[in-house]
This record gives structure tokens, sequence and C-alpha cells, in this order.
């Protein structure tokens, strides 16, 4: 294999692959050449995460292989976060090509701003879950898994790296199909519970139905263009709504934009913590980065294209934040809102395209800033969420957030950490997730005032329902879990998690507040996407207020709020400081059971959610005049799930049964099977 | 440089007058003679001044729920022009961080509550969030129209661009917005129809019942703040109501004071004339709000 590497600064047109050059001059050592190479230093950080799990594999002591890995991991965010963010600032892209012998055609590698924007989350979350699963997961005590999981965990980042980088449609596929089965693999890690197993048949089958609208969508992108290479920005002179819809549904699935969101909560809550962090935080980005490659093939764009991204994404949001509010399990809460936040991305792109047709920088401009914004924050409190989840679940080895409560107090600097990704994750200031949403906000403002579409303005209201909600779901989460006292016994002897655990938490919290506090830093990151996707974005301004305001009355309000309480708390101790129990209204035995629970919590809001989610209470009936005691259980259930997706499902696998004879476990039929569906094709394009 | 400081001292001082001036209020159409105007002042005196019982189920998040409120809605309270006045600060999407500082501060208090692990606390927080999400489409809605009809994407200039010749022009609308609005202000300060601020041990109770727990310097924090969220709601209120301008900057703050405390007066005849809604009535409400609120958005934009 002989890697040819171009360097091209500036021009987005594709080089030819006899154009290409070699970048290493003679004279001057390797060495000096790769840390002069940002775009190098990327690929050796790939490289480096695809084998970090390989030492665990063949080592006779397994915490040395995790501990290598973490290390690796480690040192691939290192070379890689600097290299990154210098060529985005700088504007630098990279070329590469691997010449294999492969029928497709040649396999390109590039970096523009698109790729190196999304391959921040990717770094940064997998070196961050790679520290945290030497406490979370660790080899001593998972002897079976850890190697496994360790060795999938790199090879998914690599291969999503790898997604990033494609600009041919097969390699493309390729890794994403490597990205989706260590996907599954991690996923089922633990395999011995059903629910695990049927989660993980779940996604491998939503995977490649998406999987099969993307195979169709690149052949129909080589109908257009006659290569399997991606056509430069703005290029592809057919605007065929087919492709776009194609787009849509298989980057739609794995985003898990509504309706195609099935298989995502039981995915993300039945995973190794770690693992739901980077399948929550960063693959499901991958289908965002999918529409945005894909949309900007176009140089024009329907008007529809938008307006169905935005709606799609708005009810996903909004449904998904609705039904997470009604969840007592902690990781299927994170889950539907993660649901929730991609749907504000989504919405996001949506009034970029909207912007792009209706032929208005600002609304480009706002709508894919808040998008990519949007993107870097989820990147980073929902792995900071679904850590804490791990903490809790370390910590009283339950999912239950109704068998939780008090462990503020055995947790102290847990409960702190995810009490900042809550603020954060509700869009609440002065943390990050204000920031994206504001950016939403102005565009969604703007167009109320005089532009052509102002109905594009009726997303405001939306978006602060799908915050009041969001708001409700989280204090829920944090309230149910940390705060009261406990209500298991579990919970009761809670422990707080190792300082390994702990590091990577506090290090995504204060990213968060960064980001809240300083929003130049982040925008400095996003604006360079913008032109590069929509060439339009470049007739903006850039921001219409000065991000200052938001550092200054941010820090403002901490050191307000810190001044107060110490005020209060000096005051109280010169007083008196009395302790007591609760009141309980004057209810002499209260019990911790009696406390209002996560269920409870979400039971109201419930009831105003009725048709999409429902409860469903099984209890078994009393028999006798001495009845023996029953149990009572009750699972919140997503109505359009169990009512529409599942029936539906069963029928399709009624249906499709007699293709079951086909599958009878011998290996030498499949190969004939192979063979056979080869000649026949062979046959068919002759 | 005056304007700004009479904003601080307004902002500051004025809010607990509004509670005195409502109970007031009430007194007289109950034939009562009712506690004295300033009672509110006293009343934060007296707490200000006391020892605190903290329950042993709670964390820092008991103390620092008050504490977080009253310093976001502060720095809400920098944000809205009073009357003719412009804010001390105002940028463009000030109006997001407006609400969404209120936001912050229902984070705080739900969560205080949930810490004293009452299932009562409990049961208010929940009413506590689930009502607000439900009003906040409705703000949201008023602040489209406004920015429709104003072209600004900040609170200044936004509020001071209703004028009586604005009222001639798109007057429907504008009432409509007041009408929903006026329905938010009573939601989101917890008074009659939504929640009765004087008791304490019903089952519609909201606000009063996440603040059981709370005593001394805590619990004066927490009605100060609340008594400022009214005010700064009520202040958003009377700017559109009360578009006029008198061309003296004195006088303008004059009829300021005097339509806030007209405010007060007409949530007391509210609260004396009608009775708490049933707990399932609420959202109704609320959602209607925001549809008669959707009904001038689309009045203006059509």
């Amino acid at each position: 294999m002989c890697v040819e590497l171009c360097w091209i600064d500036g021009s987005p047109q594709p080089v030819p692959p006899a154009a290409s050059r070699s970048l290493v001059p003679k004279g001057k050592s390797m060495f000096h050449d790769m840390m002069a190479d940002p775009s190098l230093l990327v690929m050796i950080a790939t490289v480096l995460a695809a084998l970090s799990g390989v030492p665990g594999l063949v080592l006779r002591y397994p915490p040395l292989g995790q501990r290598l890995a973490a290390g690796t991991a480690c040192l691939a965010a290192l070379l890689a976060l600097p290299s990154l963010a210098y060529m985005l600032l700088t504007g630098a892209r990279a070329r590469y090509l691997l010449e294999l012998n492969l029928p497709f055609g040649a396999c390109e590698l590039a970096l523009d701003p698109l790729s190196l924007f999304f391959l921040i989350p990717i770094f940064l979350v997998f070196a961050a879950g790679a520290c945290y699963a030497t406490g979370y997961w660790p080899a001593r005590s998972h002897r079976h898994t850890e190697p496994s999981v360790t060795f999938f965990y790199g090879l998914l980042s690599a291969a999503m790296a790898m997604v990033v980088l494609s600009r041919n449609g097969a390699l493309f596929l390729i890794s994403w199909e490597v990205m989706a089965l260590s996907g599954y693999f991690l996923l089922v890690t633990e395999h011995e519970e059903a629910e695990v197993r049927s989660a993980g048949v779940v996604y491998l089958v939503a995977s490649h139905l998406g999987a099969a609208f993307l195979l169709f969508l690149f052949a129909q992108l080589k109908l257009a263009t006659g290569s399997f290479l991606f056509p430069a920005t703005g290029t592809l002179a057919v605007s065929s709504s087919l492709i776009f819809v194609a787009a849509l549904v298989g980057f739609g699935s794995k985003a898990g934009i509504m309706p195609l969101h099935v298989w995502l909560p039981s995915a993300h809550a039945n995973a190794p913590s770690h693992v739901s962090a980077l399948l929550s935080g960063v693959m499901l980005k991958m289908g965002i980065y999918g529409i945005l490659r894909v949309v900007s093939f176009f140089p024009e764009k329907p008007l529809w294209w938008g307006a169905l991204l935005l709606v799609a994404g708005l009810t996903s949001a909004l449904m998904g934040i609705c039904v997470a509010s009604a969840q007592k399990d902690v990781k299927r809460l994170l889950a539907y809102s993660s649901i929730e936040n991609l749907g504000i991305v989504a919405a996001g792109v949506g009034m970029a395209l909207i912007g792009q047709s209706v032929n208005s920088p600002r609304l480009v401009w706002l709508g894919l800033a808040g998008a990519l914004f949007h993107v870097l924050n989820h990147a980073l409190f929902k792995p900071l969420m679904f850590f804490a989840a791990g903490s809790l679940i370390h910590a009283t080895g339950t999912r239950d957030l109704d068998r939780m409560g008090g462990l503020a107090k055995r947790l102290p600097a847990s409960s702190l950490l995810t009490l900042a990704g809550s603020i954060a994750i509700c869009g609440l200031p002065p943390f990050n997730g204000f920031v994206s949403e504001l950016l939403l906000y102005l565009g969604f403002f703007g167009e109320a005032v005089d532009a052509p579409e102002p109905y594009v303005a009726l997303g405001a209201p939306v978006l602060a329902l799908v915050g009041g909600v969001a708001l409700l779901s989280f204090v829920k989460l944090f309230g149910s879990a940390f705060l009261g006292a406990p209500r298991s016994a579990e919970a009761a002897a809670g422990h707080e998690s190792p300082p390994s655990m702990l590091a990577p938490m506090a290090l995504l919290a204060l990213l968060c507040l960064a980001g809240g506090l300083f929003p130049q830093g982040f925008l400095a990151l996003v604006t360079p996407v913008l032109g590069s996707v929509f060439p339009q974005a470049k007739g903006y301004g850039g921001l219409s207020f000065n991000p200052l305001w938001l550092t200054a009355l941010g820090g403002a309000l901490i050191v307000t709020a810190a001044l107060l309480f110490f005020a209060l708390k000096e005051r109280a101790r010169g007083v008196c400081e009395e302790r007591g129990p609760t009141w309980g209204c004057g209810y002499l035995r209260p019990a911790p059971r009696m406390q209002y629970t996560a269920s409870s919590f979400g039971v109201f809001f419930g009831s105003l959610a009725a048709p999409l989610i429902r409860t469903r209470i099984k209890v078994a009936a009393l028999a006798g005049l001495a009845p023996a005691p029953v149990r009572l259980s009750y699972q919140p259930e997503e109505t359009i799930l169990y009512r529409v997706i599942v029936p539906v499902l069963e029928v399709a696998g009624i249906c499709f049964s007699w293709l079951r004879r086909l599958q009878h476990g011998e290996m030498q039929f499949y190969i004939l099977y192979i063979f056979a569906t080869l000649l026949l094709l062979m046959l068919w394009v002759r | 440089m005056l304007n700004t400081l009479l904003h601080m001292a307004l902002v500051l001082a004025m809010p607990p007058l509004l509670l005195g001036v409502i109970g007031k209020t009430k007194a007289a159409f109950a034939g009562r003679v009712g506690a004295p105007f300033l009672q509110p002042y006293y009343d934060l005196r007296r707490l200000f001044g006391k020892g605190v019982v903290i329950s042993d189920t709670t964390t820092w998040i008991f103390k620092a729920g008050p504490v977080a409120t009253l310093a976001a809605t502060l720095f809400a309270a920098l944000l809205i022009p009073l009357g003719r006045h412009p804010a001390p600060i105002s940028f463009h999407g000030d109006l997001i961080l407006f609400a969404y500082l209120f936001a912050l501060g229902r984070f705080f208090t739900t969560a205080a509550a949930l810490d004293t692990g009452s299932s009562f606390e409990g049961m208010g927080a929940a009413r506590e969030v689930t009502f607000s999400c439900l009003a906040e489409p409705t703000l949201f809605f008023a602040l489209i129209t406004l920015t429709r009809l104003s072209g600004a994407m900040s609170l200044t200039p936004m509020l001071a661009y209703v004028t009586p010749g604005l009222w001639a022009g798109t007057g429907a609308s504008l009432l409509l917005m007041l009408f929903g609005l006026f329905i938010v202000l009573l939601a989101e300060n917890c008074r009659i129809p939504f929640d009765d601020p004087n008791t304490h041990l019903e089952l519609t109770m909201i606000h009063e019942v996440m603040v059981l727990d709370h005593s001394g310097p805590y619990l004066g924090c927490i009605l100060y703040g609340a008594a400022l969220k009214l005010y700064l709601l009520g202040a958003f209120f009377v700017n559109i109501a009360i578009p006029f301008s008198t061309g003296n900057a004195l006088g303008d703050w004059v009829i300021f004071a005097l339509a806030m405390l007209a405010l007060a007066v007409g949530i007391g005849v509210v609260e004396s004339v009608m009775a708490r809604l049933r707990l399932i009535r609420v959202p109704q409400l609320l959602v209607a709000a925001a549809i008669l609120t959707a009904f001038s958005l689309v009045l203006v934009v059509r």
C-alpha cells in the first residue's frame, strides 16, 4: 500500500489523483515532518485509536492492557485535538490518497473544516471514556468482557473517524459498517441478559435498514457523478430529492430522528455507561455529519428539504423530551434526551437549509452555527451525564431512579458534577447549552421581523416548551437520584466513584462551563465550518451581539450567588442553626419510601402527554380471605413504539418467516449463496 | 447614570410593596382593615434576623436553592426596562436570557424542594415545573409578536416601541397578548386562580409547599425573590399595557410606579373575586393563554 500525501490549503476543489504529490521532501527526517504536519497527526491518532485495544487482547495481565489502552487513547487525543483546532483556525485542509487496488476507485481521505469539526467530539469523548472505563469497567472485576470492550471501543472510535474522513462512497460505507458492528459488540457486552440481547437485535436491524438507504444513496450518487468519490461542495448540479430523502432516512435513523429512533433508547440504556457516552455523545452525530455532507454537494436546495428537516427536528425534540420526562430508568431518560438534543440539531440544520433556499445568509449562519454549537455541547454534557449515570450504577447497582435517593451525601463530587451537567443539558445560563439555544432562538426570532417565511418563527415557542420539559426531566433525574433520603438499602450504602471516573467527568463539566462563559472559543471552532458547507453563510457578519455579555453576566451571576451563599452560611453559623427532621406536616412516621419518586414526579406532566407515553402497571389480583403478598410494578412505555412500530414489525416478521429456512447454520451453503449471488449479478451486468 | 441608579433602587426596594398592596386590596374586599402596606418589609426584616432550622435530610443544595434563585432573578432585573426608561443592560437576544434566568431559578427552587425528601414538597416541585413549561410558550409567542412589530430583538427597544400609536394600529393583537401575559403573570407567580399564596396545607399548593422547610434568611430570600419575580413580569406587562410617555424622565418614573401599584390592585381584585381552579383545569387555562398569544402573532403576521 502506498500512501501519497497531498497538502492543499484553501482550495476546496478535489484534486485528481495524478496531481497529488508527495509531501515528504527529501533531506528531512520523517519525525520532523510528522510534527510539522497537523493532518498527519490526526491520521496517526486514528490509527492509534484503532489499535488501542489490541495489546489487551494478547497481554496475559489484563489491567495492564486496559491502562495501556487508556494511555493510548489520551495520547491520540493529545495528538489529534490541538491539530484539529489548529487546522480549523488556520483554515488548512489536507487530502490523502490510500492507493489500494480496490474495484471502487481511489480511496480518498480528506480533512476539510466539516470533517475537522466532527473529529473533535470523537477524540475527546474517546479519551474521556477510555480513562473512565479504567474505574468503571476495571479489568480486574470484568476479566472476561474487558479486553473485547476495550478493543471494540477503540475500533468504534477509529471507524467513526474514518467515516468522517472518507471521501469515497464505498470506503464510507465500509467504515460505517465497522462503526455499526463495533457498536453492536459493545452493546451486547452483558449478553447474558435477555433485555440486552433483544436491544442488540433491534439495533442491528435498525442499523442495517438505515445502511440499506445509504447503499441506495451512494449508488444514486455514483449514477449522478460517475464515480464513488464525493463531489465537492456545491458541484452536484442535479438536485435530486431522491438522494436527499435517502440521506434523511439513512442518516436520520442513525441520529435517532423520530420516528426512526426505535433502536436508540434500549441500545443506549443497555450498553456499559462509557459506551453509552460514546454512542450517544458521538455516534449519533455521524448521522448529522452525513446529512450535512450530502446536502453540501448540492448548489440548489428546494425549500421543502429544510422545512421537512426543521419540522422533523422540532417534532423529534418535543416528543423525545416528553417521553424522557416519564422515564424512571436513568439511562433510558438520557437516551430519550439524546433524541431531543439531536432533534434540536436537526432543526438547526433545517433552519440553515431554509435560509439557503430563501437566500438569507443570516438564517443560514444562525441555524448552522446553532446546530454545530449544539453538536459540540451535546458531545460534552451527554457523555458527562452518562458517566454520572455510570457513577450511580457503580454506587447502587441499579438504573432505577425510584430506588435511589440521598446520594448527594455519599457521592458529593459526583453530585456536583451531575448538577453541572443537568444545568448545561437544560440549556440554562451560564452553561454551554444556553449559547447554542440562544443562536437558534435568534434565528427563529429574526424570521419574525421581515423575512419571506415568518412562520419559521413558530419554532421558538416549541423550543421553549422543549426547554421547559427538559428542565422537568433533569430536575427529576438529579433530585430523585441525589437528593432526599435513600429509598433502598443499596442507595443507603452508596459509595463515591474513584478518581479515574471523576476526573473525566470534571474535565467535561469544566468544558461545559467554559463553553457557556467563553462562547467565543467554541464559536471560533464553529465559524470556519459554516462557509465550507453553505457558502452563503459567508455573507453574514457574525454574531449580532457581543459574546462578552455572556461572559460578564455569567461570571457575575456565579460570583453573586456564591457570595450570597457564603454570607448566609456565615450568618446562620453566627445566630443559630438547628437541625431536625424534615417537617412531615404533622405526620409523625414518614418513611423514605413515601417520598415523591421519579415516577410520581413525572406523572402529572405525563398525564398531559398521555398520547405519547403510558404507564403499564402489572399487579397480581388479590385472592382469598388472607391474600398472599403481591407485587406491583410499573413501566413507562412509549405509545408509538408499542402501538405502531412493534405491531408492524411483528407482521413483517411473520411475512418474512419463510426466509428463515435459508438460515440453517450450515457454512458451506452460506458460501454457496454468496457464490450464486455473485454469479447472478455478473450475468446481470454483462 | 441617574436612571440606572433609579432603576436599581426601584427594583431592589419596591417589589415587597406590591405584595402589601395586594394584601390590602384583598382585605378591603373582605371588609377587613388588613396588614399595613409595609408588612412584607417587616416580615423580611424579621426573617433575616432569625435563626434557621435545617432538615437532617438536606444537603448544600437546600441552602443554595433560594440563593441561586434570588441571584438569577436579580440579574433578570438588569435586563427589563421600567416604564419608558431603558434597561441598564441591553443587547441583541437579551430577551432569551431574561426568560432562561427564570428557568435557572426554577431549577434551583425545585431541586431545593426535592432535597427535603418530603413527598409534599416533591409534589409541589412537580407541579411547578409542569405549569411553568406550559407557561413558557405563551411568553415566547408574546416576544415573537413584539419582535415582529418592533423589528428589535432586545427588550428595551422592543418595549419602547409600544406606543399609543401602535395600540391604535394593532390594538386587537396587543389586547390578546396582554390577556395571555396576565395569565402567565398569575401562573408564574403562583397567584389565584392557579395557586393560593395564603394556604400551606391544601393539595392544590404549588409554590408555598416547595418552601415549607425553609426558614429564617433562606425563607426571606425566597419571599423577596418571589416578590421580585412578580415585579419583573409585572413590569413587562405594564410596559405594554401603559404605553404613555410624559416626555419628562421623572414623570415617566412616576407613571411607571403608579402603574405597578395599579397592577397590584388588579391582581388583588382577581384574587378576591375568583376561586382557585381545580388542579386539572390549570393546564387547560395555560394552553388557552398560549393559543391566545399565538392568535396575536397570527394577527400581526397575516
